[in-house]
């Protein structure tokens, strides 16, 4: 059945039927068991979601922005220090495939070293080298004939065009974000395989019903149908506390600042926010899926 | 409208009885009578696809009952009432509920609103009507399960000892009932042990009586 034609099923079986409903008593333990694993597998999708999207950004923000830059370290005396940068300057300015290149002010320099000096610094005092940003344009530059023209003309600068540590970097955030997902797997499944074993218990301690059901003509779709919506709706309202559990818990944590690291920039942006409201949604399909599955198999073997 | 050929039923090994033979037609009346365990309950469950025959035919409304799936076997129920000694009542549910359960389950309970009323009138249970099935006597269960068998207006109703928990005033109240489904036209077949009630029973309708021993099906003797 396609997924269209599953839709009007899928809302007419959330609509309900109240008498049908009623013929299937409420069952303490396995209803409280899908709610809470339904509250607890949203919350930690909602964490999950949040770590895939979060690493995607990261893994983005360096592969895009950091591809383009690159820095050059002037290392000399405090005297050489202002004329060798004039010199990398213009060699730079000069360089096909260089779009910008500016020196890192006082400032920026300090604020790049705050996090493990303190602000107070006084960098004018330190020995530190002195830093140029280079943007390249889209055709790139030639890295190795860049290093030959700066080895003869500015001997203490060193060209670092990122590539060493940009792609583990990369790598890195893409590990966690296929990590992010797989959790979301796992989390489903997890949630299937319990929705499941609270169905089959329902199910089992529900025999009487089912034979008496059996014996005033109802059929096995219609018996499935009452355990199916009741777990649905059950999952979905779990879902739905432990979505919102978790998206205050993302929206509580630390904001990402200069200071923070990327660590901290673990939650949503923007439609970002948006995205866990399918959870819910997901975890009733999911139960959906698994309560009729175990269902229709436990009245198969019934009978 | 069913109807059992040469019919064998083994359970473990053992049979339970054979070479039985036996047709519900239309406005029939039959009893069937015969020590405890000589398989009457069997019998009965074979003629609404709860079992299935070892060996023989049996015929469930012009089917073959092996042909049928569960579907339907479902549907054929729903023309088939079924009254057990033991009720088989979902007990969270009213009396009245429960004995609409079979217009519930095949999508019309719309169809309950008039009729329910007038059906628990006439087994004398509408002042019961919203009481749970445990808080029901004996006699109480029984109308209920015989009002829940016919809500359907089912051609055939099977009864499993339908008079073994009540006196014998609620026996004729229930007997009454029975035959008045059977003037209606519908195939009545009672399993039970009670012989008052059989004889009660033939003073009102032409009812044919067999007997379920050493593993056959045969008619009862004069004396019924």
């Amino acid at each position: 059945m396609s997924g269209a034609a599953r839709l009007p099923k899928l809302l007419a079986l959330l609509a309900g039927d109240a008498q049908a409903d009623r013929a299937v008593p409420p069952t303490g333990f396995t209803a409280r068991l899908t709610v809470f694993t339904a509250a607890a597998m949203a919350f930690l999708a909602v964490f999950a979601l949040a770590l895939s999207l979060a690493t995607g950004r990261l893994a983005e923000r360096w592969g895009d922005e950091l591809a383009r830059t690159s820095t050059l370290r002037i290392s000399s005396p405090a005297e050489q220090m202002a004329i060798q940068t004039e010199a990398a300057l213009r060699v730079l300015s000069t360089t096909p495939g260089i779009a910008e290149a500016r020196a890192l002010t006082s400032q920026e320099q300090r604020d790049l070293l705050s996090p493990w000096f303190g602000p107070e610094l006084p960098v004018e005092l330190l020995q530190v080298p002195a830093l140029i940003e280079i943007v390249e344009d889209a055709d790139g530059y030639d890295a190795i004939g860049l290093r030959a023209r700066l080895a003869a003309e500015v001997p203490g600068a060193v060209l670092d065009d990122h590539t060493r540590w940009r792609r583990p970097l990369i790598e890195a955030a893409g590990r966690l974000r296929l990590m992010g997902n797989v959790s979301l797997l796992l989390i489903a499944g997890a949630t299937a395989a319990m929705i499941t074993l609270a169905a089959q218990a329902a199910l089992a301690a529900n025999a009487q019903v089912i034979q008496v059901l059996r014996l005033v003509g109802a059929r096995d779709v219609y018996i499935a149908r009452a355990f199916v919506r009741r777990f649905t709706l059950r999952a979905l309202t779990g879902a739905a506390v432990g979505t919102v559990a978790g998206l205050l818990g993302v929206f509580l944590l630390p904001s990402a600042d200069a200071a923070g690291g990327f660590l901290t920039g673990l939650g949503f942006q923007g439609w970002g926010w948006l995205l866990p409201l399918v959870i819910p949604v997901i975890a009733a399909a999911i139960a959906f899926v698994a309560t009729r599955q175990a269902a229709l198999r436990t009245l198969n073997r019934q009978s | 409208m069913i109807e059992l050929r040469n019919v064998a039923y083994t359970y473990g090994g053992a049979e339970l009885f054979s070479d039985v033979s036996l047709q519900m037609a239309p406005g029939s009346f039959q009893f069937l009578t015969g020590p405890s365990g000589a398989g009457k309950t069997t019998l009965m469950k074979l003629c609404y696809g709860a079992l299935t025959a070892t060996t023989g035919d049996v015929q469930i409304f012009g089917q073959d009952a092996r042909d049928l799936d569960r579907d339907a076997v479902a549907l054929a129920r729903r023309r088939v009432g079924v009254v057990h000694q033991d009720c088989q009542f979902l007990d969270h549910l009213s009396l009245a509920e429960n004995v609409a359960l079979p217009l519930t389950a095949a999508g019309r309970a719309n169809e309950a609103a008039g009729n329910l009323d007038d059906l628990l009138a006439w087994v004398g249970l509408s002042a019961q009507a919203r009481q749970l099935p445990p808080s029901l006597s004996g006699g109480e269960r029984q109308r209920a399960a015989l009002a829940r068998a016919v809500i359907m207006s089912p051609d055939v109703i099977l009864a499993d000892e339908p008079t073994g928990n009540v006196d014998w005033e609620m026996s004729q109240r229930l007997l009454t009932l029975l035959v008045e489904l059977n003037r209606m036209g519908k195939a009545v077949f009672v399993c039970t042990h009670d012989l008052n009630l059989i004889r009660a029973a033939k003073s009102q309708v032409p009812a044919r009586v067999l007997r379920l021993r050493d593993r056959r099906l045969q008619a009862a003797g004069a004396e019924l």
